[in-house]
């Protein structure tokens, strides 16, 4: 390593083990949140000229007017398809144009028809269609409310914090600021330009500097914001990345929760500062509707929740009930953004699935990932050499252990070039990858979006000749500092750009590449190691644009493009696996994501839960946390937790820092590595209902790891559980996080439900808290009664050498005695799947029945899979158990009872896996 | 797919020639199993678990807990098979490979479903082992008779140091008693000191000047003062006054005890340093005592690497740049069959947010002393090879591995 990069580590990475807070902004260091939070409710300056009004059969638009300057502002109202609301809020005449946020979504939301149900002096009412759902406009002041019936569902300004910081010429430096403002002409503000409106010129306005870096801010003031009510809502979720609870927490007695993507070197727990990326959409949820709030806009912002119940007492609660005196609990947000404008999605629910597929028709769904990246991942950073990789692979078939990838960090390069192989250590990478392949499995290598400054090399020189870099305020190609030293960053908002990007990953441009190499986007917010908060200035120049109005897409775009490029490079044939860092409402569709740089701690591990559901809360499924800890060292013990945490979530990885020890599964006796080898082997026996989930997510948006309240959204007990999760519907999931642990506590959910134990098969009832005593060995894992789960128990070294292994299935009865469930099969790694070759049937229990049906009958795939093995669990023995094909054969089926858990195993039925079939208990 | 028998074909190596001899038995069970397998009888797991019909061994369905019951498809999650590799090594493999489209077995029989094209690869592997145990055993060969060469001058060594430590305890005598006679000397010269001191102490205590008891003009100059300050001056003064007048005999004597002190304390760390190398574990027969304050260089693209058996690892810049300690004589750290086949040198120079840096070298037999190579394979952790004949086993016992595995 080069001595400069250490020295600079050392000066520019605190060596205490916790974030450096002084390095990152607090709202009150950031000038125009600042400047914003100072505004306090109170009767907003806006008034909506209905005068103004236009009513198109797709939109409505309205003037607004701040009666303090006089600057009027444009409100378009849409009403979107599935019911949604979307509300635009932009200067009617800025100087220049303001920056609205491309790419993200997946088309221009398709509208329907709005129409005017009343109208007068005060205001509009308008109709959102059926179920008696209404938008009140109000003109003074102006204030939007969600009707449905007579309940309100939101409210936008209630509070009057509505905020644009209208585009104005600097005018501490102009010369006859007044004459130019008259000369502007609009009558309607030249009447009033007498009255005392000048705006102050506060600190920050023009120009900021935050520890040594300053900030020019040419365009001067440009922030936005605008307030919403949730009348009954306690709950609201969302807005990652956060290390805070799933349940958001009121922010009035500290910072709001910032959404600015940055890397922050060991980041503290249980608090709202920012990480490496921003969804900035919110969930809100009571026991009667959920609802959503999408703020499209990529630069800086923040977030305040406040709430009227907050603080409150479990007593005082229930001293206001018997009282009658309860006001509506209610929750007020309030979002801040440096620039751009408004332009917010109102989801409507009603509920949590509705809100999933609202979103998910705004920004897409999760891309569908090759099954071999829902196995398990192995890296480190870093893999020395060659000769280490192949001896880490051997080492996993000598333990017995699966794996499907394993990873090279930053050390594989030529001297942090990326798209390059360090001629020493990893001299002949397609024969490791050919390794690989002969054993039937992958690379992930790292590409970071920083660039070395080094005119010998290739990807460099072509950027910098097309012009392809981000520049500075001067106009030059923007440098800062990274891994390589000097760096310089590609401008991937440019679609040009994109694509010459894409086409570096051709095989014959990537040298040493192969089909079994993917990619692993790091360093992406982006990173900038001498930077303001160790990313861009905000003052870099792209294109028309300020780095401040792009800054949180960045590393959705390097996601973007280097997704695109693996697509490209196999003709549009294989599906891409792209891990990324950094990440922005849309991610979902490149490719999976991780909670970046945590620390091998407990708490860490715990954490892993919420952070990863609120990233599928908001679409982004494909989630994981790096298992053992990135920084510090885990003790066995927290390891192996880990794992069998890891093993139940998205993307299962285990990553370690550079200085840590070495912690392969088999270093820490044989009796822990079992314990890995059997986590990590559940995983793999499960891969067919995790791929299932994935296809389910890719076709709805609804998230696969999910909270409890999402399926049980009427029973408050499971609002705030964030130690337990669900997998799809059926599986639940309490892993162990407490050091030390001799039990857990699992709320089961569910009343008239039933749960079975995955290891024991033993029957509990839903709705209760359930004390689990567990050992080492233990994941508490429940099946909810009522499905039927398939599973490959044939675990083998990875996973396409499970391909055409048999299905066991596990068929759950609930108290009424039916199941159902589903099997989805296809080639594991194409997009022939678009084209219909898949196997996607239904299985059901009823009536003593067991069936698979198909529900795709016009996709074609043939699988060699059979079904081995069914077992219902909760059975009662039967005396004849008849297996009938499609063809009319009959026969009968061997079993195996076991009376004592009521467990019922059919021997061998033998049949396709992609064919019809009943199996009649009788 | 019911019931997989195979003709084996096994080649027993008869001396002269080859002849062959047809075995049946399940697929996947080993020759030392077979009579388990017996087709006419109701098949018993063979932890005795249950009995099932014959027809359900090796029929792509796990019936018995142990997997004994598909010795020869996947359907056991704990099974295992096994392959015959005529020509190299006979092995088992988990039951999980067993047609998962990847070669493992080098008779390709693991294979005989999945379409994988395997090449048998048994004969060529098997003449590659030899060679290579054949090279192995020349070198052993050698290297072992120089292991008991090495042994032999560790045995002579050892006399040589045990000699030495007869001697060097016998002269300890010698020192010692010299030592007690100097000590009488110089106490006896010392006397008239002493007194002299003690005279001075109650003077000064009674607050006497030193005219009282010393010949030294300079001395009575001085007079007692309430100052602290010149309290101590005096005090020193008076010191002085003494040396003057007792220095050259009391000093001669001292002196000549110190020496006397210092070259025994010289032959007690003789005596140390023999114990400890008398008793130091050079392994069973001493045959790595050859090692002892030697060091051996490797040097890499970056680095010179030192190893100084059981004193220390050290790694310095090829280009200038100081040495850094990668860590000290720990133990013998091997298996507990073969503690001699790894060394452990720790607490080295910190790493940064790391642990101490620490050194494991594993040796094995070589005709010759070299450090081979080196690595990092953790943060801070290095791992070399070093080769020695004193690592080297008799030739006899390999041997008969090799003649193992020429067998099936």
């Amino acid at each position: 390593m080069a001595p400069v990069l250490v020295l600079w580590l050392a000066v520019c990475l605190s060596v205490t083990w916790a974030v450096d807070r002084g390095n990152f902004k607090t709202c009150d260091q950031s000038a125009f949140c600042k400047r914003q939070r100072a505004l306090k409710p109170a009767e907003s300056p806006y008034r909506a000229l209905l005068e103004t009004m236009e009513l198109t059969n797709t939109r409505l638009t309205l003037q607004l007017i701040n009666d303090n300057n006089k600057v009027r502002l444009l409100l378009e109202l849409y009403r979107l398809q599935g019911n949604m609301t979307r509300v635009k809020i932009n200067e009617l005449k800025p100087l220049k144009p303001r920056y609205e946020v491309p790419d993200v979504l997946i088309r221009e939301p398709p509208t329907e028809p709005l129409s005017l149900l009343s109208q007068d002096e005060n205001g509009v009412v308008l109709s959102l269609g059926a179920e008696s759902q209404r938008v009140i406009v109000s003109a003074r002041p102006f204030r939007l409310d969600i009707m449905e019936g007579r309940d309100v569902l939101m409210s936008l300004n209630s509070r009057g914090l509505l905020a644009f910081e209208h585009l104005r010429m600097r005018k501490d430096t102009q010369v006859e600021p007044e004459a130019e403002k008259k000369e502007e002409g609009d009558p309607a503000n030249q009447s009033e330009t007498t009255k005392e409106e000048e705006e102050k010129v506060e600190d920050g306005m023009w120009e900021e500097t935050f520890k040594s870096h300053s900030d020019s801010k040419p365009n001067g003031p440009s922030a936005v914001s605008l307030d919403f009510s949730l009348p009954g809502v306690e709950h609201v979720y969302g807005i990652p990345e956060h290390a805070d609870t799933l349940r958001l927490k009121t922010t009035d007695n500290g910072d709001p929760y910032r959404l600015y993507n940055l890397d922050v070197f060991q980041y503290e727990l249980y608090n709202p500062m920012a990480l490496y990326g921003a969804v900035p959409v919110m969930l809100a949820h009571n026991a009667q509707r959920t609802t959503g709030i999408f703020w499209l806009n990529a630069a800086e912002t923040w977030v305040d929740i406040s709430s009227n119940t907050a603080g409150k007492t479990v007593f005082g609660k229930m001293l206001d009930y018997v009282q009658g005196s309860s006001e509506t609990p209610q929750t007020d947000v309030r979002w801040i953004s440096e620039s751009g404008i408004i332009d917010v999605f109102i989801m409507l629910g009603p509920t949590p699935n509705d809100v999933f597929s609202q979103y998910a028709s705004l920004t897409g769904t999760q891309s569908f990932p090759p099954l071999a990246a829902v196995g398990y991942h192995q890296c480190r950073w870093n893999y020395n050499d060659q000769e280490d990789v192949t001896s880490v692979d051997a080492g996993f078939d000598e333990h017995d252990i699966p794996y499907d990838y394993i990873w090279l960090d930053i050390e594989h390069t030529d001297g942090k070039r990326y798209f390059t192989w360090d001629p020493h250590k990893f001299a002949t990478p397609k024969e490791m990858l050919q390794g690989l392949m002969d054993k039937k499995r992958k690379m992930v290598a790292i590409v970071d979006p920083h660039i070395k400054v080094d005119s010998n090399y290739k990807i460099h020189n072509e950027i910098r000749s097309r012009g392809f870099y981000i520049k500075n305020k001067d106009g030059g190609d923007y440098e800062g500092w990274c891994w390589p030293g000097s760096a310089g960053y590609p401008d991937f908002t440019r679609a040009d750009m994109r694509e010459w990007w894409a086409s570096m990953f051709a095989y014959d441009q990537y040298e040493g590449s192969m089909e079994n190499l993917y990619t692993w986007n790091d360093m992406n917010e982006p990173s900038v190691f001498n930077g303001p908060e160790v990313t861009m200035h905000k003052d870099a120049v792209h294109g028309a644009w300020e780095h401040r109005d792009v800054h949180n897409l960045y590393g959705f775009y390097v996601q973007m493009a280097t997704a695109e490029g693996l697509i490209q490079r196999s003709g549009g044939v294989e599906r891409p696996f792209v891990l990324t860092r950094a990440f922005f409402a849309g991610s979902q569709r490149y490719g999976a994501v991780w909670t970046g740089d945590n620390a091998a701690e407990w708490e860490h591990l715990k954490i892993s839960i919420p952070m990863c559901l609120s990233l599928g809360l908001v679409g982004i499924s494909f989630c994981g946390a790096d298992v053992g800890g990135f920084f510090k060292s885990p003790s066995t013990e927290l390891l192996v937790r880990w794992y069998q945490t890891g093993a139940y979530q998205p993307f299962f990885r285990a990553h370690a820092h550079l200085d840590t020890p070495r912690r392969e599964p088999w270093l820490f006796g044989p009796e822990n590595t079992a314990l890995i080898r059997e986590a990590v082997r559940q995983r793999y026996a499960l891969l067919p209902y995790w791929y299932q989930q994935f296809y389910h997510a890719h076709r709805t948006g609804q998230p696969i790891m999910r909270p409890l309240w999402v399926e049980y959204p009427q029973d408050p007990a499971t609002f705030a559980l964030d130690d337990e999760f669900l997998i799809g519907r059926d599986l639940l999931v309490h892993p162990v996080t407490e050091e030390g642990a001799r039990g857990v506590t699992a709320y089961l959910p569910g009343k008239g439900e039933v749960w079975f134990d995955v290891q024991t098969f033993q029957k509990h009832n839903g709705a209760q808290n359930l004390y689990i005593p567990v050992t080492m060995s233990s994941i508490p894992v429940f099946q909810r009664g009522g499905s039927i789960i398939p599973k490959k128990i044939r675990v083998r070294r990875a996973s396409s050498c499970m391909m055409h292994d048999p299905y066991t299935l596990y068929v759950a009865l609930n108290p009424q005695r039916t199941a159902e469930g589903k099997l989805y099969i296809d080639d594991g790694h194409t997009f022939n799947y678009e084209k219909k070759e898949f196997i996607h049937r239904r299985l059901s229990f009823t009536n003593n029945i067991l069936s698979s049906v198909n529900l795709a009958p016009d996709a074609q795939f043939t699988t060699q899979s059979w079904i081995e093995r069914i077992v219902i669990l909760g059975a009662s023995k039967p005396s004849t158990v008849t297996l009938k094909t499609a063809d009319g054969k009959e026969s009968q089926l061997e079993f195996d009872f076991d009376a004592s858990m009521s467990v019922l195993t059919l021997r061998k039925p033998g049949m396709n896996a992609g064919v019809d079939w009943n199996v009649m208990l009788q | 797919m019911c019931c997989q028998y195979i003709l084996l074909l096994l080649l027993l190596g008869v001396s002269g020639g080859v002849s062959a001899v047809e075995v049946q038995r399940p697929r996947g069970v080993p020759l030392s199993k077979r009579q388990f397998y017996e087709e006419d009888k109701p098949f018993t797991c063979l932890d005795g678990s249950r009995n099932i019909p014959f027809d359900r061994v090796n029929d792509d369905y796990c019936d018995c807990q142990d997997g004994s019951d598909e010795p020869g498809t996947a359907a056991c999650p704990n099974g295992s098979f096994h392959c015959t590799n005529a020509g190299f090594r006979p092995g088992f493999i988990p039951s999980s490979r067993i047609n998962d489209g990847i070669c493992d077995c080098c008779d390709t029989t693991d294979e005989y479903n999945s379409g994988a094209a395997c090449q048998n690869t048994c004969r060529e592997l098997g003449r590659k082992e030899r060679e290579s145990l054949q090279k192995m055993a020349e070198i052993a060969k050698e290297g072992f008779l120089l292991k008991q060469q090495l042994i032999q001058e560790a045995k002579r060594g050892l006399e040589d140091k045990k000699a030495k430590y007869a001697d060097v305890q016998l002269s300890k005598n010698e020192f010692e008693k010299r030592v007690e006679a100097l000590r009488t000397v110089k106490e006896t010269a010392e006397q008239p000191e002493k007194e002299a001191k003690e005279r001075h102490l109650k003077a000064w205590e009674g607050k006497l000047g030193c005219e009282s008891i010393s010949p030294s003009t300079v001395c009575t100059e001085h007079y007692i003062t309430d100052s602290i300050v010149s309290l101590i001056n005096i005090f020193l003064a008076r010191l002085s006054c003494l040396d003057a007048t007792y220095n050259s005999t009391a000093q001669k004597a001292r002196d000549a005890f110190d020496e006397a002190e210092r070259a025994l304390r010289e032959v007690d760390d003789q005596i140390k340093n023999l114990e400890k190398e008398i008793s130091f574990d050079f392994g069973p027969t001493a045959e790595f005592a050859y090692l002892y304050s030697q060091c051996y260089e490797l040097t890499s693209s970056e680095y010179i690497y030192r190893l100084c058996p059981f004193n220390r690892v050290s790694q310095k810049p090829k280009y200038g740049g100081s040495e850094t300690n990668l860590g000290t004589w720990g133990q013998w750290a091997g298996p507990e069959d073969n503690p001699y086949s790894i060394m452990k040198y720790e607490h080295g120079t910190g790493c940064w947010q790391g642990p101490n840096r620490s050194t494991t070298i594993k040796l094995t037999c070589g005709k010759e002393t070299v450090l081979t190579s080196t690595s990092e394979p953790s943060r801070c952790e290095y791992l070399m090879e070093f080769t020695s004949p004193a690592v080297c086993q008799e030739p006899s016992s390999l041997d008969s591995v090799l003649h193992e595995h020429e067998e099936l």
